[in-house]
């Protein structure tokens, strides 16, 4: 890739540094408040990101995404409840129970195209939400309290909110480096060539579905760490954190930040986190202030607010 | 006379009432040129789906190199060496005409469950990709993204698509379509070239490209096969002249 000076990678690469410098801005001020609101903005950003992998790039429009920030997170809560205390478990299982739930939901839903696909994802997410509930050892509906955040031996203290902040960052930083050197790869280039159209790389010796399956298991895994990470963040998981308006949420920060766009789903995180916080000091309906903005980029700015930096390049 | 390299044989393919193939059996010779010809609505798409695999038979087997692949889709015939351009151009518009030929080398090159290294730098494949470009004379046009490209010069872009799966069996449906005159003329002389290194089976309506470069001819009319042969006992055929003059003679003998 080519590093060119335009609009939208200045913007990017100030946000990435504004990220990097937070916490000492926090600490300079005594502002604790604004250290954690983007310890949530951050860990919501790699879930988008994960999200924009099958959204943007695969042409897949989960409507179900919210199901690995439960299931990240209740290997977390449910190993921590029973015992189990060290991250080097609580993590990999986090991971891996992600990847498995995302391979037999993948291969199920990806028998379907469209509205369908949608449909079954959103109805494979409400059913682990239902699951969820139905845990009563694991709190049920009023979920769990993690008394305990991951331990990585003396490597990393999550209860220290600027090491917790780093950690989260090195995630979403890690997880947007995986998923460029992803798309650029060849199974990327195959995965996008799908999107564009199934028919003819069918016809030229790809078996699309297969492809596709693996582009969900990698996108359901890294929401799955960043599912471990907001349950850290949290100390708490519940139900709640899995019903199907936090999969739209996801959706829509995916949108808002510009679809198939690297970075995208960061800027459209911040943007949406952001902009939900100020305006719920006005109002509690805040969503009926959100809602009209995201019909007016879809409507005017299909490529989100990345696609809008873009237009600036050419005048 | 060689084992055929494509033997189809009684092959049906129904769409509610209609019979789209009726019975149809044919075979293509390793080498030749076979062209296939007849009124619209004859069923010739629907064949060559039926071939690629994109589309399968009711009844009837289809044997390619020996091998019954009548069951298998279309991903593992082009494994296998059969490669198909589209009567509506079938690209990936958002990207380059090298991504599209180099994508289609890749599916040659082993399984692409590669995730790190960048592919557009992988020279094997880009240079597979701009030898293909070059053969149909897109050589300075690989990285003009493919939705910028000309309508004649996106024919030619199929072709070098399918050209670089390496295929044994080329089959292209309507590659003149929509093409003017001079850009017709250039597609004519492509296939001449193209006639010596690859067996082709060509769909097409226009009949002076199709006498100019056919081996033989199978003309088809309401999914039957009418006639087979040579250019010049199809020119003198009855039955094909029947078909292509009188239509409506036809309607009234076939119904």
């Amino acid at each position: 890739m080519k590093l060119q000076i335009n609009t939208s990678n200045v913007v990017v690469a100030l946000v990435a540094a504004g990220l990097v410098v937070l916490p000492l801005y926090s600490q300079l001020t005594g502002n604790i408040f604004i250290l954690t609101l983007f310890t949530r903005i951050i860990i919501f950003a790699l879930a988008a990101a994960s999200l924009n992998l099958i959204m943007g790039y695969g042409g897949m429009m989960s409507f179900g995404h919210a199901a690995y920030l439960g299931i990240g997170g209740y290997a977390v809560g449910i190993l921590a409840h029973e015992g189990i205390g060290s991250g080097f478990i609580q993590w990999p299982v986090a991971l891996a129970v992600s990847a498995l739930y995302a391979l037999v939901i993948g291969a199920l839903s990806l028998r379907t195209r469209g509205v369908y696909f949608i449909m079954i994802t959103l109805a494979f997410a409400q059913m682990a939400y239902y699951i969820a509930s139905g845990m009563s050892r694991y709190g049920g509906d009023d979920g769990l309290t993690i008394y305990k955040r991951s331990s990585f031996g003396g490597l990393i203290d999550l209860s220290n909110r600027v090491q917790f902040y780093y950690l989260c960052l090195g995630c979403l930083f890690g997880g947007i480096y995986l998923i460029w050197r992803i798309i650029n790869s060849r199974f990327g280039l195959v995965v996008q060539g799908i999107r564009s159209n199934e028919q003819r790389m069918q016809a030229i010796g790809y078996h699309a579905n297969r492809y596709r399956l693996v582009c969900f298991v990698i996108s359901g895994t890294i929401c799955g760490l960043a599912g471990a990470l907001l349950a850290n963040n949290t100390d708490f998981i519940s139900p709640a954190g899995m019903y199907w308006t936090r999969s739209g949420e996801l959706m829509v920060m995916v949108v808002f930040g510009g679809m198939g766009s690297l970075f995208g789903p960061v800027i459209g995180t911040i943007f949406f986190l952001l902009l939900e916080e100020l305006l719920s000091q006005f109002t509690e309906y805040w969503a009926l202030i959100m809602g009209p903005l995201l019909l007016l980029i879809v409507l005017f700015a299909r490529g989100g607010i990345m696609g809008l930096l873009g237009r600036f390049n050419r005048g | 006379m060689a084992d055929p390299l494509l033997r189809v044989e009684n092959l049906v393919r129904r769409f509610g009432g209609i019979l789209a193939t009726d019975n149809l059996s044919l075979d293509v010779i390793p080498g030749e040129l076979h062209a296939i010809i007849g009124p619209n609505g004859a069923g010739k798409t629907t064949l060559i789906s039926q071939l690629t695999g994109q589309l399968m038979p009711n009844s009837g087997t289809i044997v390619f190199g020996g091998r019954d692949v009548t069951g298998l889709p279309s991903y593992e015939r082009s494994r296998l060496g059969l490669a198909r351009s589209f009567q509506i151009t079938s690209l990936l518009p958002n990207f380059t005409a090298a991504d599209n030929v180099a994508l289609a080398a890749q599916a040659h090159d082993g399984h692409s469950f590669r995730f790190w290294g960048n592919a557009r730098k992988e020279k094997p494949l880009r240079a597979a990709a701009q030898a293909a470009l070059t053969r149909v004379g897109l050589g300075a046009r690989a990285d003009v993204p493919v939705s910028e490209l000309s309508h004649g010069e996106q024919r030619e872009l199929e072709l070098a698509v399918a050209l670089a799966t390496k295929p044994q069996l080329l089959l292209l449906d309507e590659p003149m379509a929509g093409l003017g005159v001079t850009e017709s003329a250039r597609m004519v002389a492509l296939l001449k070239e193209l006639r010596k290194e690859v067996t082709i089976v060509l769909v097409e309506h226009d009949m002076e490209a199709v006498f100019a470069l056919a081996d033989r001819i199978t003309v088809l009319v309401y999914g039957r096969v009418i006639a087979s042969g040579d250019p010049d006992a199809i020119r003198h055929n009855d039955e094909v002249k029947r078909a292509y003059l009188g239509d409506q003679h036809v309607v009234v003998a076939h119904g």
